[in-house]
């Protein structure tokens, strides 16, 4: 924890952080657009989060709260190195429970506890052109944003519907920001999709190898492109969790043996864990992670 | 002026900087929310420890800072700006990144700052304006950050700024974000906000 001391607060230099929060401060004043950034190399790779540390690293405050999740998990490898990362350069207290952190990192989920107004939750982006996959040119996909040309979008989930009679894409689902800008929502199951709309809390989000960052401010008009006769569908499950029996959330598949055994347990661990603890109190040391 | 004149900037560099980041963060994902910002400042009048505070959190050596006809002549705090953040002070408002104002009704006309590209509509000028009140009251917007509606104005203002305001908006994505700043608070208005057109 002392290795706070040889280290800039929250690692980045005070110069980066200003031109991440200039970038920022772009970004929710012209919700869902990909403002540029000078992104910088960051002590772990690519596809680990680089663009999403940035962010947290520049919004970062010594009386923050920090939770970090990866696919909904507080404790695996790519959450628990993010949370050590700003322990040790930041110093910051970390928690797992979604209701006690201000500032949430995550890799590809939303909480299911319901997010409130004043937290912040930093997405980890790998591709933020929702376009890229359907013109590969930057100067293109540049003018269709500024022409709000998106056609494109339109015919891709049209041939989706034309081979397998539904709307085959089940995360990354494209959506329309406050009426105007296409936006990548990264890839969050489509079953998240409906709580990024009129959400309270602030949502970043940082593409570190595609330099770019965009934002949605609270209250933001958000809504999954689809057709009247093919309206957008969240995933629904047949089933509960197989430990906390909750019902409606998102469901990961576990495999629990080499006979085709499995069970459907909650992807979000902090959600479980306090679901199967109540009251919280009376059973301090579940929830704690190790340092 | 010599080095030992200028006036100290903030006591703590680092978490200073992020307290007043947060708060203009704050301000402009909640448009029209007037909210305290205690900095801790003495900048050289007429400029506000708040809008002191928001340019040296966010101007540097990459950034340029236009300052208005209440400024200009004004080498304090064109000093204390310059020694404090490194930006460069540019002779223009049509281009600049940051633009401070201190006489509103004199300025000039949103219009005529930076507003972007349609491609790259970040490439435009935030304008940091210092009043003298701000109230939770007068015009009425609506938008991203704003759960349904908010009423919020400002004092001096040109008079012919609700018309302005609505065109600002017409030009979304492109156009230019407000920054609002009393001896005390801040509030933003960015280009995003909606404002409901009265008679």
């Amino acid at each position: 924890m002392s290795d706070a001391a040889v280290y800039n607060f929250a690692y980045l230099d005070e110069q980066t952080k200003r031109m991440i929060r200039r970038a920022l401060l772009k970004a929710v004043a012209i919700p869902g657009y990909q403002v540029p950034f000078a992104s910088r190399e960051m002590p772990m790779p690519y596809g680990w989060g680089t663009g999403g540390v940035q962010v947290t690293a520049a919004v970062l405050g010594a009386d923050d709260t920090l939770k970090v999740i990866d696919q909904g998990a507080d404790d695996t490898t790519n959450a628990v190195s993010i949370r050590k990362f700003f322990e040790r350069t930041a110093g910051v207290a970390t928690t797992t429970h979604t209701s006690d952190a201000t500032v949430i990192q995550t890799r590809h989920r939303i909480p299911e506890t319901p997010l409130r107004e004043g937290q912040i939750l930093v997405y980890q982006v790998p591709i933020p052109e929702p376009l890229r996959f359907l013109e590969p040119r930057e100067t293109e996909t540049r003018r269709q944003h500024a022409l709000e040309d998106y056609g494109l979008m339109h015919v891709k989930l049209y041939e989706d519907i034309a081979r397998h009679g539904h709307i085959a894409t089940t995360y990354a689902y494209p959506v329309k920001v406050d009426g105007r800008y296409l936006m990548d929502p990264s890839p969050t199951p489509k079953f998240d999709n409906p709580k990024m709309d009129m959400c309270p809390a602030l949502q970043l989000f940082g593409a570190g190898r595609e330099k770019r960052i965009y934002a949605l401010p609270p209250y933001t008009r958000v809504v999954s492109l689809d057709f009247e006769d093919h309206p957008f569908e969240p995933t629904k499950f047949d089933r509960g969790c197989a430990l906390c029996g909750a019902e409606g959330i998102y469901l990961d598949e576990v495999v629990t043996d080499d006979c085709g055994g499995r069970m459907f347990v909650c992807s979000d661990t902090d959600f479980c864990e306090s679901r199967r603890t109540p009251p919280r109190a009376a059973a301090p040391g579940l929830n704690e992670v190790p340092r | 002026m010599s080095i030992s004149a200028v006036a100290p900037g903030f006591t703590d560099s680092v978490h200073d900087a992020q307290r007043v980041f947060r708060a203009v963060l704050g301000a402009l994902a909640r448009p029209g929310r007037i909210a305290r910002l205690d900095a801790t400042l003495v900048p050289p009048p007429p400029l506000h420890s708040t809008a002191a505070a928001i340019l040296l959190a966010l101007a540097d050596f990459e950034t340029t800072v236009w300052l208005d006809d209440g400024l200009s002549d004004d080498s304090e705090v064109a000093e204390f700006l310059r020694f404090h953040t490194g930006a460069r002070l540019a002779s223009s408002w049509r281009e600049a990144d940051f633009a401070l104002v201190t006489v509103p009704e004199r300025m000039p006309a949103l219009a005529t700052f930076a507003q972007g590209t349609p491609e790259y509509p970040d490439r435009s000028t935030t304008i940091v304006i210092q009043v003298e009140a701000m109230t939770n009251a007068g015009w009425e917007f609506f938008g991203p950050g704003i759960p349904d509606r908010v009423q919020f104005s400002a004092a001096p203002l040109p008079l012919d700024f609700q018309r302005q305001l609505a065109e600002n908006r017409a030009r979304f994505p492109r156009g230019v974000d407000l920054i609002f700043a009393t001896a005390a608070d801040i509030a933003a208005l960015p280009r995003s906000a909606r404002i409901v057109e009265r008679a």
